[in-house]
């Protein structure tokens, strides 16, 4: 076997991981608070694709300046999407939350391929590229993986030390006793959502200084953040983290002993065994 | 209050007058019309099977369609089986999955057993894609020498047609009986309450694993009578993880849990698909106002029109289930 080969493939998952991670973290965040599946959250992603593109295009911003302001329009449209979809699901059967955002992923979908159409886009941007060992990597990558981390951390000590952060974890853990205490659990949700909103559109924008999009491109991200956090464990997000590395290395890993095509299968009957043996994740999640 | 026949009649009339208006008229243009109603209402009724009556959300529904329908292209197609018996085995494989499958993932509930079953749905989608005997990425496709034993391309879009029209008839037929069975009672009751069933001694994964795997019967069934008349067969055809999400709206549409209401459900939804499509000002916004109309229903009408009119107008419910 080639082992420069397997190093330049691995490091190029391992980064990639990171970006797919935060997209995880978003998911698996809202789940943890309050026990939805946002199936919106590829739509989100995509959105966050076109913000950037629109940012860099019409607005003229830096590729990464572009990032921060997409992430903060995830924030709110996170928080809008709530306050339209969610409000009225919560604590509904599942089926009511997993319909009532699949709804608004139609809409996203539906509004997004009339007015953007399905043709691809990209956003001219490189910095050149690094030479490490046998691997030569676009330094966009190692930038939008760095981000990434950041971005965790960031999540990570605001969760932490913040009050707002405490009331999002007094909630998750325990929203009537977090209501007793005076926590404005409708404020905390809603901010939950909106964080979560604001991480997808955060990694769909970093996607977008790597490859090419359409506004369907969010659905395979949504998949793969479904298999991240659930190998994470659901509702836990610094599981999500390491999931998405996970991710990443098994896609530098397998290409190199089978065709790509492969990647999928291998990831899909990963999930479902995952599910099935330790659905609480690798790392533990909210209790089932 | 004694259960009126009517709650039979009522689900069978409609599927009968379907599927009986084209074969009066013969023309084409109605019989596709009505194919793919009676497809619609064939995968709600029998989503609702699990979804409705025991109350687990899957959004692998189609990955028993898209089995099915490989399994019995592949036996027509490249091993020459007749159609009756490769369609029979398209739904037996369906089945067998959901049987193998069923007694693990069925332990799951709530949001997990949902995630899961898109798993399947995409590992299948994916394996399929690098399966060779069934043709990869490509797929595989109809010698139109095959139609010829059955008297030709026009011949057969009657004959799968004749066979979708029996095969949603006995769905209906099944989840009737499902619906009045002790059976169905034994799914209501892991509905309402999964622990307290089994407290009182209802076997849960003996009739959870049976009703998953009935539930999928028949969309391997539909799906192999599908592509037979399709010619050809490739895996995002096969496994689109929307037509899963289509069917659940459909079941809530008209009503999840009930015998009827998957039924009109599904008109009521494809009626208004071709009301969207046709429309010059929302057609290209159709899948948006599709999702607002879901949206509304399901904030405020989670019980579908059949359960809406139920609680709403007691006196229904003699004649309505």
């Amino acid at each position: 076997m080639d082992m420069g080969f397997l190093f330049a493939s691995l490091i190029d998952g391992l980064l990639l991981g990171f970006v797919f991670g935060v997209a995880a973290i978003g998911l698996t965040l809202i789940f943890g608070v309050m026990e939805v599946i946002n199936l919106a959250h590829g739509p989100v992603i995509a959105l966050g694709m076109f913000g950037l593109y629109f940012a860099v295009t019409l607005l003229g911003l830096h590729p990464y300046a572009g990032t921060l302001l997409t992430a903060v329009g995830g924030l709110f449209l996170g928080i809008l999407i709530y306050a339209i979809a969610v409000h009225r699901v919560i604590g509904a059967p599942h089926l009511s939350s997993l319909l009532a955002t699949y709804s608004i992923n139609m809409m996203i979908i539906g509004i997004g391929t009339a007015l953007l159409t399905t043709s691809p886009r990209n956003i001219e941007f490189s910095l050149g590229s690094m030479t490490l060992g046998t691997a030569t990597i676009p330094v966009t990558r190692i930038v939008a993986a760095l981000a990434s981390l950041l971005a965790a951390v960031a999540l990570y000590l605001f969760m932490q030390y913040t009050r707002w952060g405490k009331f999002i974890r007094a909630v998750t853990d325990n929203r009537d006793a977090a209501e007793l205490v005076g926590i404005p659990s409708t404020k905390v949700l809603a901010l939950s959502f909106g964080l979560g909103t604001m991480l997808a559109a955060f990694s769909g924008a970093l996607i977008a200084t790597l490859f090419p999009f359409t506004i369907l491109e969010g659905g395979k991200y949504e998949l793969k953040s479904f298999v991240i956090s659930v190998l994470g464990g659901l509702g836990n997000p610094m599981g999500a983290l390491i999931g998405g590395i996970i991710i990443g290395l098994i896609e530098g890993l397998v290409p190199v002993f089978l065709p790509t095509t492969w990647v999928l299968v291998v990831e899909f009957v990963l999930f479902v065994l995952i599910l099935l043996i330790r659905p609480t994740g690798l790392f533990g999640g909210r209790a089932q | 209050m004694k259960r009126s026949l009517w709650t039979l009649f009522l689900p069978v009339l409609v599927v009968l007058a379907v599927g009986l208006y084209p074969l009066l008229t013969q023309q084409d243009v109605h019989r596709e019309t009505s194919f793919t109603l009676l497809r619609a209402v064939a995968l709600a009724a029998s989503l609702n099977i699990i979804l409705g009556f025991t109350g687990y959300v899957s959004f692998g529904h189609v990955v028993f369609y898209g089995l099915g329908g490989y399994v019995a292209f592949y036996l027509v197609a490249e091993k020459g089986w007749p159609f009756w018996s490769a369609v029979l085995m398209g739904g037996l494989a369906a089945a067998l999955l959901a049987f193998l499958i069923g007694a693990g993932i069925l332990r799951l509930r709530g949001a997990y057993f949902a995630l899961v079953t898109i798993g399947v749905n995409e590992a299948m989608k994916a394996f399929i894609y690098n399966f060779q005997p069934f043709g990869g990425p490509v797929g595989l496709t109809m010698n139109f020498a095959v139609y010829k034993a059955y008297g030709g391309p026009r011949a057969v879009l009657w004959m799968t047609y004749h066979w979708l029209f029996v095969v949603t008839l006995i769905v209906v037929a099944v989840s009737y009986w499902i619906r009045v069975s002790k059976f169905g009672l034994g799914l209501l009751s892991i509905r309402e309450d999964e622990d307290a069933a089994e407290v009182m001694g209802v076997r849960t994964s003996w009739f959870k694993t049976w009703a998953f795997t009935l539930s999928a019967f028949f969309p391997g069934l539909v799906g192999a009578i599908f592509f037979f008349r399709n010619a050809s067969i490739e895996p995002h055809d096969a496994f689109p993880l929307h037509v899963s999400i289509e069917s659940i709206v459909m079941v809530m549409l008209g009503g999840q849990g009930t015998v009827i209401g998957p039924i009109l459900g599904s008109i009521g939804y494809q009626w208004m698909r071709v009301f969207l499509l046709t429309n010059r000002l929302l057609k290209n916004i159709q899948l948006a106002v599709a999702g607002g109309l879901l949206l509304l229903i399901v904030l405020f009408i989670p019980a579908g029109l059949v359960g809406w009119l139920r609680r709403r107008f007691p006196a229904t419910r003699r004649f309505l289930l």
